[in-house]
């Protein structure tokens, strides 16, 4: 192992592979890939995104301390590669669907149980060799914990209130959680295998797909990987609009998240409140971009639709209502300590762990790990834009609930900034074609970085896609943060860290 | 006479008003959350519907579970006609005291923790274990609030402590303010309101009440509901009782006296049901740690109730 090496240095005894953009992409062998997992352990790389193809593995690494960013491939006819999991806990899970769904081996790795698959799909590594399998669900042997007094409480994956499916392993002495292990997947849609060989229109509307509250950033991220690979520059009046979308998604989101987190505490009037203000925002969107969720709207060289001549003023008015509504809301969330009781030193997570991960968004942020991808590596057109990026230490729900309420406000903020900047002008570039290409995109959706990659044929089309959502890397936070505390407590918890299932099961 | 005439009135009009009562705090509660809400008679609505349905039962369910609903509601349902709501002359009022109201409502508990237990699910389990949890911190408070009260008293007939209170024979004590207080609190954990229990959660893991009771379904459920209700009811009736019985009708009292003494009834109700629905409304539920706390204190403000009768008696 070497001492202080940069990812650029290390990456570049590989061989480097043209066309990718970006950031550059390397191939490494068998030796150095395995080196780059040993490396991993002294340095503090962080991982992306890792994704697959019939005979490569892909990983998207982030140089903490240069911020340097870069596709590590590692070609693998044999089927079989060293896993990374053995170095960075937050790769297990993606290595597991890996093997699901390419039939590559992360050889190494302790658990070798598969992930988004159930035995019920009927075939074997549909993206890889594709082998038929007879469909019946295989039992999954979840972890254990032994003593005396534990039990055991499942919950899910179909649950009592309208939320997507996931399973819960409790292990419990008495009220205490001792352990608890999720089994997700149920909802794999397979979006690698759906978009590959499509129209990137089409490929557009799937990915815009993955995780519906977070529509905005999966297609901002798929316009610009798009957009990279092709070599293609929006014209500058679509940036400002992307960033206005982008804005009030997290808007909205985050109104809800808080109402909703106020609510499993029982305290239902927070919710009424700010879901109220959330309609506001919605009902701007519809008249101001013809969507409710903003779905779509945002295509490759640009965005669908321009803003109507009314559009800003409406933006305006439910700015304003919003703004007045939220500073009520958080005044009676302040003066309740029934509440702030429930939220205050609940379900902490360690800045250590969130480092660790390379955990984003709110729950990064709540535990002292300041990455917000609007800054760094930063896209258009933030750089010109003033906002702060809050970051807290406390590591509960109460931080994460504070940091979504600081965000609201920067939000705001920034959609004023965006209104006063924006220039009239042509709202997209037509796509020309330019030959085959590779693009990668990291995008900050409300929830974290979304990462986006492909590669795009000469003729215009997806050839692989890999989307990628950061609640890869926050689930295996919750188990560790409900660590300890109690299982009524959960809810709670699980609110506040409001990973996506659809997302991470795409 | 008179006595067994009133006392099939009140049996119906407790069990008539219960859903009635409940869709009304559902309502406040929806009005103060800025919803429409349900009408206040949904609750009617919804027995009718539970009434029409199959009732599906588990296959690892026993007996227990099928009698479960049926005990609960009986116990619950005889505890609400001992308690005089309208007036103290009905037919039950000398057998059955504050005591044995406390003994009617453990059965109704207990037989809803077995079933919850019976089916073997996670949830039914955890239930009963926080229910029972609740139950030994709120049984000794609300027994300590039944000392206070029959050592003001001399009783421990509710229909007895009526008559001494509007007989005059007792002015405003701190002894009586702390037995309030305590009883408030207990009423609140008995019936499963926040911040003890979220009648109206979909949150398996947070749930109390509702946790045991979730396998059931058709009759069951409305039996199940119906016992909910009716001790939702009883508890404003108590403390309505026992702290305001201001316009009961007394023996002898006439027809008149009769009505007034159900307008009462009604006012106070209304009363309680809506001071519920906004204290729902300004609170969060507590940790499940905290129940200790919540009813230690109504304990010990029980007993201080009684202590400062001893006191009050020595001075």
């Amino acid at each position: 192992m070497m001492g202080n090496i940069t990812l650029m240095e290390f990456l570049s005894a590989g061989r480097e592979v043209a066309g990718h953009k970006p950031w550059p992409r390397f191939q490494l062998d068998a030796r150095t890939w395995r080196k780059l997992a040993e490396q991993m352990t002294v340095s503090n790389w962080e991982i992306m995104a890792e994704w697959g193809e019939p005979a490569e593995v892909h990983v998207l690494l982030r140089g903490e301390d240069s911020g340097a960013i870069a596709v590590a491939s590692h070609p693998c006819p044999d089927g079989k590669f060293f896993a990374l999991g053995q170095a960075r806990p937050s790769a297990i899970r993606l290595e597991r669907a890996i093997r699901d769904l390419w039939g590559l081996v992360p050889e190494g790795l302790e658990d070798q149980r598969p992930w988004l698959e159930h035995g019920r799909w009927g075939v074997k590594h549909p993206l890889g060799k594709p082998r038929e399998a007879e469909a019946k669900a295989t039992t999954y042997r979840f972890h254990t914990a032994e003593g005396d007094g534990l039990h055991q409480i499942p919950v899910g994956p179909v649950h009592a209130g309208v939320i997507e499916p996931g399973h819960f392993r409790f292990h419990c002495q008495g009220e205490t959680v001792v352990r608890l292990e999720q089994r997700l997947g149920y909802v794999h849609k397979g979006i690698a295998g759906l978009t590959a060989g499509k129209p990137l229109h089409d490929a557009g509307r799937i990915v815009a797909r993955v995780s519906g509250d977070a529509t905005v950033a999966y297609s901002l991220a798929f316009a610009r990987a798009v957009e990279a690979a092709l070599g293609l520059e929006p014209p500058p009046r679509a940036v400002w609009l992307r960033a206005l979308m982008a804005e009030c998604e997290r808007i909205a989101n985050h109104l809800f998240d808080i109402g909703a987190i106020c609510n499993d505490a029982a305290f239902s009037i927070m919710l009424s409140h700010l879901g109220a203000l959330r309609e506001t925002v919605l009902r701007a969107n519809a008249a101001c971009f013809g969507h409710r969720l903003l779905m779509d709207q945002i295509i490759p060289g640009g965005v669908a639709r321009d803003l109507p001549d009314d559009g800003p003023s409406i933006l305006h008015h439910a700015r304003h209502a919003v703004k007045k509504g939220f500073h009520r809301a958080m005044q009676l969330y302040d003066e309740t300590p029934s509440l702030l009781d429930r939220t205050t030193g609940t379900g902490f997570l360690s800045g250590a762990l969130a480092h660790r991960f390379a955990a984003g968004g709110f729950v990064g942020r709540a535990s002292s790990r300041g990455q917000d991808a609007r800054r760094n590596p930063g896209y258009p057109p933030y750089e010109d834009l003033t906002f702060t990026v809050p970051v807290m230490s406390d590591g509960d729900v109460h931080a994460r609930l504070m940091i979504r309420a600081e965000e609201i406000k920067a939000s705001l903020s920034l959609i004023e900034q965006i209104l006063a900047a924006m220039q009239p002008g042509p709202i997209a570039t037509p796509v020309a074609l330019r030959g085959a290409g590779e693009g990668v995109a990291v995008v900050e959706s409300f929830r974290g970085d979304v990462v986006v990659w492909v590669r795009v044929s000469e003729a215009g089309k997806i050839v692989r896609l890999h989307a990628h959502d950061p609640s890869w890397f926050q689930w295996p936070l919750l188990e560790a943060a409900i660590e300890g505390n109690i299982v009524a407590d959960f809810p709670l918890c699980n609110k506040s860290f409001n990973c996506s299932y659809s997302g991470q099961d795409s | 006479m008179t006595a067994v005439v009133w006392q099939i009135v009140q049996i119906v009009l407790v069990l008539a008003t219960a859903p009635l009562v409940t869709g009304w705090v559902r309502w406040v509660k929806a009005r103060l959350n800025g919803r429409r809400g349900a009408p206040p008679w949904q609750p009617y609505r919804d027995f009718y519907r539970l009434l029409q349905k199959e009732a599906v039962v588990a296959h690892s369910a026993s007996w227990i579970f099928r009698a479960a609903p049926y005990i609960t509601f009986a116990s619950v349902w005889l505890a609400a006609c001992i308690v005089p709501t309208f007036t103290t002359n009905i037919f039950l009022a000398p057998a059955a005291d504050l005591i044995a109201l406390v003994a009617l409502l453990a059965i109704g508990r207990f037989w809803t923790a077995l079933a919850g237990m019976d089916v073997g699910t996670a949830f039914g389990g955890l239930g009963a274990s926080r229910e029972m949890m609740i139950a030994s911190l709120a049984e000794p408070a609300m027994l300590m609030v039944t000392f206070s009260l029959s050592l003001v008293a001399g009783t421990t007939q509710p229909a007895q402590i009526v008559v001494f209170v509007l007989g005059g024979n007792v002015g405003i004590e701190v002894s009586l303010g702390l037995a309030l207080a305590a009883m408030l609190m207990v009423a609140i954990a008995e019936n499963g309101r926040i911040p003890i229990d979220n009648p109206a959660t979909h949150l398996e893991l947070t749930m109390v009440h509702e946790a045991m009771v979730l396998e059931y379904s058709g009759r069951h459920l409305a039996m199940i509901e119906a016992a909910q209700m009716v001790r939702l009811t009883l508890f404003m009736a108590l403390i309505a009782c026992l702290f305001a019985p201001w316009g009961m009708a007394m023996p002898g009292a006439g027809l008149p006296g009769i009505l007034v003494g159900m307008a009462a009834f009604a006012a106070k109700l209304f009363i309680l049901a809506t001071a519920l629905a906004w204290f729902e409304t300004v609170i969060a539920k507590m940790r499940v740690f905290r129940y200790s706390d919540f009813l230690g204190g109504a304990l010990l403000l029980g007993l201080l109730a009684t202590i400062f009768l001893y006191v009050s008696e020595a001075v």
